[in-house]
Order: C-alpha cells, then sequence, then structure tokens
C-alpha cells in the first residue's frame, strides 16, 4: 500500500505530536525553545508560584535584545525597568541552569538572528519563543511560531504546547526577481496581496523558483515576516544552500552525526501529490521594489506607484482613512520625493550580513543626506564583527553613517531609539502599527535597498535609479 | 495562572469598530517592561486613551462614561501583531472577560483563551447588529452563554452561536489551564524526548 502523499509541513509536526486529545488540541513536543527578556519573567514566576522546575534546560536558550541600548552597551543599563528585566533573565537563566547570552556576550544579538547563526537552528525542528517573528526560523524547514507567556511557562515545565494543528497553505513565486527586487520586496509583496489576516489559520510553506534561488539570509526574512499576514509560521524545504548554511557552525551536528542528520533533512519536502488546503501563485516580474503608506504590513505597494483610493482598498473606510491620517498621507498621492527623518536598517527582518551588504551597495561612494538620522543596527555580534570584516563600515564611515551595536532597535522602541512624534521613518523592520517606533512615529517599511536610497537622497527613491 | 470561571456573562458592551487593531494599539511596547503580571489595565490602548501629557482624550470610546461593561466589541481581525500575551492581560486586567469580533489573529485568540478572557467570533453581519444595538442604547446587555455557545442581544432577543474547542471550552468553564494537563503526562513527554532525534 503506497503511503498518502505528506506536506513538508506535515512531515514536521506529525513526528512531534506527543499525544492527540479528541477534539482538542495535540500535545506538541518543542525541540528548541528561545527566551528573552520581555516575555520570560512572568512565566519564570509562575513556576515558582507552582513549585515546577524547568523539565530540559538544555533546550532553552536565553538572550536579551528587545531592551538593549545600541550605544555604550559596557555601562550598565540607564532605564530602571529595563534593567530590572535584562538582570530577571539573567538571574532565571543561572537558577535554572539556562545557556545565557546576556549584554556584553560575544554572541548576544536578536534571538531570531543568533539562533540560525549558532548552528542551533536545524531542519525538522520544533521552535518557539515568546516572540510572534519566531516565524523566521522556518527558513531551515523548521516549524517555528510565536507563543504567549502562558505558553513559555508551559514549555518550560514540560517541553510541550497544547496547539491545534493548523491548515496548509502554499504560496509559490516563480520566475527571476527583477533588477533591485529584495526578498523584502517578495514578502511585502505577499502580504499586500493577502493582508494582515489573509493567512490566519494557517501555516504557510513557501515553494517556487524565486524561494529556490533565494540565500538563507533571504529566506529568514520572508519567514520572519509570514506572521505579518497572519500566518502562524512559514517554512520552506530544506535544501543545498541550507545545508551550506548549516555545515560548521558552532552548534551544528559534526562528523557523524551530520551525515545522519543530513540523511534525514533530505526527506523533508513536500511529497508529490500532497493537498494544501490553499494555494496562491504569484509571477516574480510583477514585483517591484516596495513601500508601505499605511499603519499595518499589508498596505504596501510597488514604490512607483499611488496610494490606493479608499473605494479600492477594501476593508472599512473609515480605518483606512484613520490610518492614512496618521500617517499624513493623503488616496491617491505618489510616494516617492516624500520627505523621510529617519532611516533604521537592523531588527530580526533586516538585520543580516546580506541585507548590510546591500544597503553598503547604495551608500557607497556616496554621502547620507544631512537631514536624515540614520541607525544602523547589526542584527548580532557576529553581524557586527562581519561588517567590519568585509569593509562595510569604512563604506558607511565614508558615507556619514555610524555603526551602532546590536539589538532590537527602534523596531519596536523598547529601548532609547524612538523615531519622534510625527516624523517619517523608513524602516527595514517588519511593522507599521501606529506608534511601533515610537509614539506619533511614521513608518514606512522597506527593503535595505529603498532605505539606502532614502538616506542618501532624504525622500523615498526608487533604488533602482541608484543602481550601476 | 489561575483566573474566574466563565460560564454565562451578561452585560453591557464597549463599541470599538476599528478593524486590525493591533496588540502594539492594545498595550504600547514601551509598557512591557515589568517583570510581574500587574497594571496592565492601566495602559490598556494607551496612546489611544491619553494624549501625550497623560489628559484623556475625550473622543476615545474608555473615556465616554457612558459605555462600560465586560465586553469589548470590535473590529475584524482584532489582536494582530506582537504574541506579547501583555495585550491579552491587559484586557482582563481593565475588567474585560469576553472580547467578540468577526475575526481575530491567532496568538491573541490563543493567549485569550489561556488567561481566561472568551474570544467570540460572530458573522459580519451579527457584529453591525450588536454595533446597532450599542448605537440605540449604551446600556444594550448582551449575554454571552459558554455552555450553549450562544450570544445574545437582549433586546432583541437576536442570537447567534459560536465556535470554541470543547477542550478549551471545558478548561475555561471550570477555571483549568493547560499546565495542570501538562504536568499529569511528565513520563509520556520525558519517554517522547528520549526517542527525540534532536
Amino acid at each position: 500500500m503506497s503511503k498518502v502523499p505528506a506536506t513538508l509541513f506535515d512531515k514536521v509536526w506529525d513526528s512531534h505530536v506527543v499525544r492527540k486529545i479528541q477534539d482538542g488540541p495535540d500535545v506538541f513536543f518543542i525541540d528548541r525553545h528561545f527566551i528573552h527578556e520581555v516575555t520570560s519573567p512572568v512565566a519564570f514566576l509562575g513556576l515558582e508560584n507552582r513549585g515546577l522546575k524547568v523539565m530540559f534546560s538544555e533546550r532553552t536558550f536565553a538572550t536579551a535584545d528587545h531592551n538593549t541600548p545600541t550605544i555604550n552597551q559596557h555601562l550598565p543599563v540607564q532605564d530602571p525597568l529595563s534593567a530590572n528585566q535584562l538582570k530577571a533573565l539573567e538571574t532565571n537563566s543561572a537558577k535554572y541552569g539556562i545557556s545565557h547570552w546576556g549584554l556584553g556576550n560575544p554572541k548576544n544579538g536578536i534571538v531570531h538572528v543568533v539562533g540560525p547563526e549558532n548552528g542551533i537552528t536545524l531542519p525538522g525542528m520544533t521552535i518557539v519563543c515568546g516572540d510572534s517573528h519566531t516565524s523566521t526560523h522556518g527558513a531551515f524547514g523548521a516549524i517555528a511560531f510565536g507563543i504567549g507567556t502562558s505558553e513559555v511557562e508551559m514549555v518550560l515545565s514540560s517541553q510541550c504546547i497544547m496547539q491545534p494543528k493548523p491548515k496548509k497553505m502554499r504560496i509559490n513565486v516563480n520566475g527571476q526577481l527583477g533588477k533591485g527586487v529584495t526578498p523584502k520586496d517578495v514578502t511585502l509583496y505577499i502580504i499586500s496581496r493577502l493582508t494582515t489576516a489573509g493567512a490566519t489559520g494557517y501555516f504557510v510553506e513557501y515553494a517556487g523558483e524565486v524561494f529556490r534561488n533565494m540565500s538563507m539570509e533571504g529566506r529568514m526574512t520572508v519567514c520572519n515576516m509570514s506572521i505579518e499576514m497572519g500566518a502562524r509560521g512559514g517554512m520552506i524545504a530544506p535544501d543545498e544552500t541550507t545545508f551550506a548554511y548549516i555545515k560548521g557552525r558552532e552548534k551544528a551536528p559534526k562528523g557523524e552525526a551530520w551525515d545522519k542528520a543530513l540523511a534525514y533533512w533530505k526527506t523533508l519536502k513536500t511529497d508529490e501529490g500532497a493537498a494544501f488546503d490553499a494555494e496562491f501563485t504569484y509571477d516574480a516580474a510583477d514585483i517591484e521594489p516596495m513601500i508601505t503608506y499605511g499603519t499595518n504590513p499589508g498596505m504596501g505597494m510597488g514604490i512607483t506607484r499611488h496610494i490606493p483610493l479608499a473605494a479600492e482598498a477594501g476593508g472599512s473606510k473609515s480605518s483606512y482613512e484613520k490610518s492614512l491620517d496618521y500617517m499624513g498621507f493623503h488616496e491617491n498621492d505618489s510616494m516617492l520625493g516624500k520627505k523621510v527623518d529617519y532611516v533604521f536598517i537592523g531588527s530580526c527582518t533586516n538585520g543580516r550580513i546580506e541585507d548590510f551588504r546591500a544597503f553598503a551597495s547604495i551608500i557607497k561612494g556616496r554621502k547620507k543626506a544631512d537631514h536624515v538620522t540614520a541607525w544602523i543596527v547589526p542584527g548580532s555580534h557576529i553581524v557586527e564583527q562581519q561588517i567590519k570584516d568585509e569593509g562595510i563600515l569604512d563604506i558607511l564611515t565614508e558615507a556619514g553613517f555610524q555603526l551602532r551595536q546590536p539589538g532590537c532597535s527602534a523596531c519596536l522602541a523598547m529601548n532609547d531609539d524612538k523615531i519622534p512624534a510625527g516624523k517619517y521613518a523608513v524602516s527595514t523592520s517588519n511593522r507599521n502599527f501606529e506608534g511601533r517606533q515610537g509614539p506619533g512615529a511614521r513608518t514606512m517599511l522597506a527593503s535595505p535597498l529603498v532605505a539606502a536610497a532614502a538616506a542618501v537622497t532624504g525622500v523615498v527613491t526608487d533604488p533602482r535609479e541608484l543602481i550601476a | 495562572m489561575a483566573y474566574d470561571k466563565f460560564t454565562i456573562l451578561k452585560s453591557s458592551a464597549v463599541p470599538l469598530p476599528i478593524e486590525n487593531v493591533d496588540t502594539d494599539q492594545i498595550i504600547p511596547a514601551r509598557f512591557l517592561k515589568a517583570t510581574e503580571r500587574k497594571g496592565f489595565g492601566d495602559n490598556l490602548f494607551r496612546d489611544w486613551r491619553y494624549n501625550p501629557d497623560n489628559s484623556p482624550k475625550q473622543d476615545f470610546v474608555l473615556n465616554n462614561p457612558i459605555y462600560s461593561g465586560k465586553i469589548l466589541v470590535a473590529g475584524k481581525n482584532f489582536g494582530s501583531g506582537s504574541s506579547r500575551e501583555h495585550a491579552a492581560w491587559a484586557i482582563y486586567d481593565y475588567g474585560f472577560r469576553c472580547v467578540v469580533s468577526s475575526f481575530f489573529a491567532d496568538i491573541f485568540k490563543g493567549n485569550s483563551l489561556n488567561i481566561g478572557i472568551l474570544p467570540v467570533q460572530v458573522s459580519p453581519a451579527f457584529l453591525d447588529k450588536i454595533f446597532t444595538a450599542i448605537e440605540a442604547d449604551p446600556k444594550a446587555e448582551i449575554v454571552v452563554d459558554l455552555p450553549a455557545q450562544t450570544i445574545t442581544i437582549a433586546a432583541t432577543g437576536e442570537q447567534e452561536s459560536f465556535d470554541i474547542n470543547s477542550y478549551k471550552k471545558h478548561n475555561l468553564t471550570n477555571g483549568f489551564d493547560d499546565i495542570d494537563y501538562l504536568q499529569a503526562m511528565k513520563g509520556e513527554i520525558a519517554e517522547f524526548a528520549s526517542k527525540s532525534m534532536y
């Protein structure tokens, strides 16, 4: 009897179900649990109140990122509340024997950057973290998704969560990406088509030529933003690109263990004829450099287009008008030429070395626009070192930019890096919600190339005009 | 974390007819710095509720004394964005026990159920009926019956049924949580882990 064709998602999910509950969720086993300072303290308090222990401390990894300053990291953290959360992470990690990469540790950085670059994230794993952008790790063919603090407590105490199996969606993008079109543009394009709720209830597999040709950094950018269309997560089947990225990283399998792992990883793909609950297919040629004009990541468009009319935008007219009013934009405006006050490159979406290479490719030989404040924030110390080693820092310095230290920074503005009220930022991060980058801040999401073009011209600019 | 059992809730409701309300609006990131779960209700909808000088914005619904109750009624795709459970904590701490919308984001829905808030997903047409009823009478009573899985507008008798996973329903009606369940099967989990590839 032949086996029923299974999807990549089915293969990984089904092999992690400890128990199926009749008419209820699955008891789902978690291979790796990342924790950070913001969503873990109440979970540890819960453990203490119940008298519970951490069941598998070696499967748990802690890093400080959301609250950390991006300058003077050698000094004590000024904000007492932030300092208190960072201290709590350190204390809890020590108490329960959890590996902790705090401020000053050479491996410190954003959780979704340091997991992959240290070989902690591997194909076929299940990975959770109290952070919605955990979907990033799906780039490796892992099932990875964000959880709430109650679930952080569950995973600490039992290494499991109770989770109904999501439905399955496949998104295919075929063809070749045009000049100046990056993985960030691919994901902003998909979200603009599907809306921020379009994939709610689904787990997405990205398939097709565009993803097969994409680097691991690019795949991480795409999977990172799966949550922005409502999906629980996104994943891409592991291939030679994946294996080459993992090989030799500190915690990756070595020797015989590598051979055994590789043989398993090669089985992790969707079988011919496997069924999805929904499927969408797009043509790479239709994707331009993208920019958002509104207050959710679905409100994006090709950079040369005009802001849609309320009647064309879908959804309620009053919510649409509220959004444009917040941004100080109008229906039918062109985004090109709009003044930019701040540029932010960094975050778990675009804080990897490839992003800084792209940024520098446009900056090289040009100068920063005088009125623009640019925050250039690597995703980790390893990325920071690469920026220095590859000569990117020299290019940035010559153009009048400064490099900051790693952390989540202005992506969610929990530290001091806040865009002032009313100011416009082109940001390579993942969210343009009201106040996301500081109270009253106005965020336009875009790729590192669009960010670079804005940083040197001081206005929203099509990066294709600056590419030789 | 223990919470109040949820069975039948009769209450007036607070209307928030805005779509795509993300968790950054429910509680902005700068208020996530506590290491204990308390006081989050004070900052619920902080930037919609208060001016930068901390004076209340008169046009925001939570500052309008004609509206009150334990039910929040919101536009579609409520709770999108960040996984911060603090958003659900803030709603609970403020005094809401139920959020009604025509669509919820996944993680928010899960977080709510885990801490004792019932998310009730209704049809867009029924959501409009609720908004209309509240517009006609700000004290209009809404009845959310979890055992029967129905939501009713008391004044008109209009009713709709809603879905909930039977396991989650059992937990909410009894005040149980998943950690109790998982602790009871740790032997099975340990055995599973011993066979894990990683």
